[in-house]
């Protein structure tokens, strides 16, 4: 049960054709952009709702919810604002990229539609910093969309007035968490706030705020097109829709692929990526959702089917969907020490917990790769990453505490080999 | 109201509350370092953990986290136990082991939080964090390696003081919080950080190895460097104020208090009179007791004698200057000494009358001569806070950096005559409006114009002056005015004139007279002084003062004055029986006894009301014309009076954050 081509929401993912408007056209982006808004802005969340259409950014909250949680009008005259997330930036992750390089008008009739339907004045698309071609694609494309009348007053003869502004970023991760990037839009260190007020009440310059991942919105219009019970019909159920998936790492062919949810992991790498490089045999463990999930070892990841809560339930989680195959000659340890070093080098540094934390458990990693360490330290480590998570302001902290904590549960005989090789197993107390 | 269960307590809490506020109102204390009452929460720090259902399963910052109704909220259980200690073990990993070489210990906020919510011991054997070292000025000493970045310091500058001056530079690990380019923090309330901070990051830098909180006495006092009175505690080591403090006081300075006011405080030991000095053939000689007051006596003071006031001195020595002037048969007593001479006899056209606290709730506010931020920063402070909240503000003055927008109408004071129409309408509109005029605006005529504004509404007196002198108001109550100021004083030529610390006089018009300074610091009123009789500072005996919103509070007496000085009122009264008259008073008490029986205002701690001391309203404005370009009377903030003048602290910031000069720190 393989996602059919007619099936697919993303049909120019590679690039084999242009990205331009006309191009875009040929391929039904902004057909009729006009009547889908007609419909009513109720209509729209609805039918997005009932698409069962989870965020796509990692969290795998309800959209169509989360445009509902946007005000119906507003009481003091504050315009409500879309923010949309195109701060790619989690290791592994690679599909807002290729949706902006080869498909920006599916991203933009998406703002527009769900800008419409959460009743937001404008869309601001915060790029990252190191997305240059990207940015300057996005760039081009919006202004396409302005000169052809689809984006300003009166957008695609919609009678109803938006705006689209694309931001670039400084290449901070950080800035990928929402009230982060609300931050650094309104010119400030990219440093996430303090919830409640959720945006949805106070965000960008105080106004009610949604923000979205690229890929959510993009899929929104050819939802609206083509139905909700027709997205529905992809994926278990909560599990709706389909999903770009990156695949990353030792498999023969690495690839972002469109298919629907809940594809089993062994099916999904046989059929896009030409299979593990060694044989299924030789596959060590799986990162599936960006770096910032639990790793999955080999004989548990392998039939699990690859949606929200069948990862879940492995004990790790969907994610951005960015599965990092690890074979067979990974140093595991290893691998997971530069994830540490990576969230350490990208705390935001504002809250103890996470500036402090992250940065000490790197520091153990770095020595339990080379066995530098006693075994209780293996323990302590978890402590450390349990004092992380749970107590920091935003996600990052909980991000820097997950794999650590797979690696501990799954490669522990590993590691302790390491700490007995290097022979400090029977040192003494001090 | 809603009702929040604490640790099995239910209590009722004010709307808007935040959790850490319930807790703190049901009795348990919920320890914090970022969270500050005065500033926004930033919720960065993460000690302040509790309990909370209903909630995610994780323990939450209480400080940012509003108290809803049915919230059970527990500060005891064993999640927010480990998450104390999680979060103490982080702040300490990186925190030097260097309190007994740090300034803030026995009084760190990190200290006495890792004894009570801390482990025992560190698992952390990683190495330390170090950051280089910072420079934030002659008066905030850093050590960066210590910051635990809660960024009070940050948020103080941006929203208190006003001014981007304090930020955080990267990010992770690497934060750093500096000043943009590593400059000094200019701003005139920089050294309220130092008491911000919760650790020993920022401390002050001339009390740098000086004391252990404990050693220290401490003595509630009034700061005298300007006329807000800020409340101020003074830590003092035997004969030695080290430093003053503020103390909280929401109607005054809430709990800060100017750089001035907590600095100049060295200079209480520095170019003090501490004997008697007669001058003879142009050269003053060391004397006694004695010979001076004989020399006094000589002068023949009877109805030819006057006193001055500076603007240090309480209300006790005023007032026995007073009796001692009256008792010689003369009334001229004076206390505006730059000959400014506005009409001192309805009280109320002298006073701050919206009250500090007031002026925040105003919505027009039009300033008339005043450069606030220097002439009583901790004004400048609820100015900006009234703006915050809406108000426009006005200036009628030469251009000066406001912490707040503002619109400057032109120098010429003559513009009060002539209001440009948006200014009117805002005024006539406002519901709070509010006129504030300084001391350069007295100067310039500007009174009667003032009063002339439509600034009453019911329940609210729009009009102020704000002083400069911790004197004025007293020295106002108690009759140092003259209808044409010091200039008619001078005109009478009195035999004798007593300068009470009056140093800011041109003395040249006083040729004619002995003039006998008493006070406590070598300044320009001792070096025109032909007899010098060394009194009490501030620190040094106990007095009433009268803030510029007519609040009266008393200072308590914190240390003996140095060598022969006496207190004020000891000598006037040795004077009195010198020069053999009785002034009716032989004890201190006695002294204000007979001070609250004439002025009883000065009596009764906290805000005299003015306006029924002053037939119950206003003054009908008269007819002066406000006229001439305005002129600020401060010209250096850092040395405004006697004491400041002498502080070798304020000498430095004077050159270096004034005049930019770049002195070379001395090697330790």
């Amino acid at each position: 049960m393989s996602l059919a081509d007619k099936d697919r929401i993303f049909t120019n993912l590679y690039g084999y054709q242009d990205w331009g408007l006309k191009a875009a056209q040929t391929r039904g982006d902004w057909d009729d952009t006009k009547t889908l808004m007609a419909r009513g802005q109720d209509a729209i969340i609805d039918e997005i709702k009932e698409s069962g259409l989870r965020g796509r950014g990692g969290a795998g909250f309800p959209t169509g919810m989360k445009w509902s949680f946007m005000p119906k009008e507003s009481k003091d005259g504050r315009p409500s604002f879309l923010v949309i997330n195109a701060d790619e930036s989690e290791p592994g992750s690679c599909k807002d990229r290729e949706i902006i390089r080869h498909d920006p008008h599916k991203l933009i009739e998406g703002a527009l539609v769900a800008g419409y339907a959460m009743r937001a004045r404008a869309a601001y698309i915060y790029i990252r910093g190191e997305f240059i071609r990207e940015a300057e694609t996005l760039f081009k494309a919006v202004a396409e969309a302005y000169d052809a009348g689809l984006l300003g007053k009166n957008a695609a003869g919609s009678g109803y007035d938006f705006d689209v502004f694309v931001h670039r970023g400084a290449g901070a991760y950080i800035c990928g968490e929402e009230t982060a990037m609300i931050e650094s839009l309104e010119g400030k260190k990219g440093q996430p706030r303090l919830k409640p007020p959720f945006p949805a009440g106070a965000g960008l310059y105080g106004c009610p705020t949604t923000v979205n991942n690229v890929e959510s919105i993009a899929v929104v219009p050819t939802i609206l097109r083509r139905g909700a019970s027709w997205f529905a019909s992809f994926g278990r159920p909560n599990n709706a829709g389909t999903k770009l998936f990156q695949i990353s790492g030792h498999v023969n062919r690495p690839c972002v692929v469109e298919e629907a949810m809940s594809i089993p992991f062994g099916e999904l790498i046989e059929k896009h990526c030409g299979g593990i490089i060694g044989g299924r045999d030789n596959l060590l463990a799986v990162i599936p959702g960006g770096s910032s999930v639990p790793l999955v070892p080999a004989d548990q990841i392998w039939d699990c089917p690859m949606d929200f809560d069948g990862l879940k339930e492995v004990g790790s989680g969907l994610g951005t969907a960015a599965a990092i195959v690890m074979d067979k000659s990974t140093d595991i340890v290893r691998a997971i020490s530069r994830i540490s070093y990576f969230y350490k080098h990208e705390s935001c540094g504002q809250c103890t917990p996470c500036r402090e934390g992250v940065g000490w458990m790197w520091r153990v990693m770095e020595r339990l790769r080379t066995g530098d360490a006693h075994v209780e330290e293996i323990d302590m480590l978890h402590q450390v990453t349990k004092q992380v998570e749970g107590h920091t302001i935003c996600a990052l902290g909980d991000a820097a505490a997950w794999p650590i904590q797979g690696l501990i549960k799954h490669f522990r005989p590993e590691i302790e080999r390491r700490i007995a090789e290097a022979g400090n197993i029977a040192e003494a107390a001090e | 109201m809603p009702k929040v269960t604490v640790d099995g307590q239910e209590i009722e809490v004010p709307d808007g509350a935040t959790v850490l506020q319930a807790c703190e109102l049901a009795g348990k204390e919920i320890p914090r370092f970022c969270y500050h009452e005065r500033l926004s929460i930033a919720g960065n720090c993460r000690m302040c953990l509790v309990e909370v259902k209903p909630g995610p399963p994780k323990p939450q910052a209480s400080c940012a986290l509003p108290a809803t109704e049915g919230q059970e909220i527990r500060t005891d259980s064993l999640m927010v136990k480990t998450a104390r200690e999680g979060v103490m073990e982080f702040l300490l990993i990186n925190h030097p082991l260097d309190c007994p070489i740090c300034d803030q210990g026995g009084e760190c906020d990190l200290q006495d939080q890792s004894v009570a919510y801390g482990r025992g011991a560190t698992r952390y054997h990683e190495n330390k964090r170090a950051v280089t070292e910072k420079y934030m000025g002659p008066l905030i000493k850093t050590v960066m390696t210590r910051c635990i970045h809660c960024t009070r310091c940050v948020r103080f500058s941006e929203e208190i003081a006003g001014v981007d001056e304090i930020g955080a530079l990267y990010r992770g690990e690497q934060m750093q919080i500096t000043t943009y380019l590593e400059q000094a923090a200019k701003h005139e309330l920089s050294a309220n950080v130092i008491d911000l901070c919760p650790v020993g990051a920022l401390t002050s830098r001339p009390y740098a190895f000086e004391a252990r909180p404990w050693e220290l006495k401490k003595t509630l006092s009034i700061d005298v460097s300007d006329a807000v009175g800020a409340n101020i505690r003074l830590d003092s080591r035997g004969r030695e104020v080290l430093r003053a403090l503020p103390r909280i006081n929401d109607d005054v300075n809430e709990e800060w208090l100017s750089d001035k006011g907590r600095y100049m405080v060295d200079g209480l030991t520095r170019r003090r009179l501490d004997k008697v000095w007669i001058r003879s053939k142009c050269k003053l000689q060391a004397a006694s007791w004695e010979d001076a007051f004989k020399a006094i006596a000589k002068a023949k003071p009877k109805g030819s004698v006057a006193a001055i006031a500076g603007d240090l001195v309480d209300c006790e020595t005023m007032f026995a200057a007073k009796k001692l002037v009256n008792a010689l048969g003369s009334d001229l007593l004076e206390g505006r000494q730059t000959g400014m001479r506005y009409p001192a006899g309805n009280l109320a056209a002298v006073n701050f009358n919206s009250t500090f606290a007031g002026i925040e709730t105003a919505d027009a506010i039009l300033i008339v001569g005043s450069m606030v931020r220097w002439e009583a920063p901790l004004v400048n402070v609820r100015l900006r806070k009234a703006v915050k909240r809406g108000a426009k503000v006005f200036v009628v003055g030469p251009r000066w950096e406001t912490t707040y927008p503002a619109e400057f109408l032109g120098d010429d004071a003559g513009v009060l005559h002539d209001l440009p129409a948006h200014v009117t309408e805002a005024l006539e509109k406002a519901e709070r409006p509010a006129v504030i005029v300084g001391g350069a605006g007295l100067a310039a005529g500007a009174l009667d114009a003032a009063l002339a504004l439509p600034v009453q509404r019911d329940g609210w007196n729009g009009f102020n002056v704000l002083h400069m002198a911790a004197s004025r108001m007293g020295g106002l109550m108690l009759g140092y005015a003259q209808e044409g100021g010091i200039a008619d004083i001078a005109k009478s030529a009195p035999k004798v004139v007593l300068a009470l610390g009056a140093d800011e006089v041109d003395w040249s018009q006083f040729d004619g007279s002995l003039k006998v300074y008493i006070g406590h610091h070598g300044d320009k009123g001792a070096h025109a002084a032909d007899i010098i009789l060394p009194a009490a500072a501030y620190s040094e005996k106990d007095g009433t003062y009268v803030n510029t919103e007519g609040r009266v509070q008393f200072a308590e007496k914190a240390v003996f004055a140095p060598g022969d000085a006496r207190e004020d009122w000891t000598i006037l009264r040795a004077l009195a029986d010198a020069l053999g008259v009785t002034v009716g008073f032989d004890s201190f008490a006695e002294l204000q006894a007979a001070m609250i029986a004439e002025v009883p205002a000065l009596g009764v701690e906290g805000l005299a009301d003015v306006m029924s001391l002053s037939g119950g309203a206003l003054p009908k404005p008269g007819k002066g014309r406000a006229s001439g370009r305005i002129a600020y009377p401060i010209k250096d903030f850092y040395l405004t009076n006697p004491i400041a003048r002498a502080s070798v602290v304020m000498q430095h910031c004077s050159a270096e954050l004034l005049h930019g000069e770049t002195l070379a720190e001395a090697a330790e």
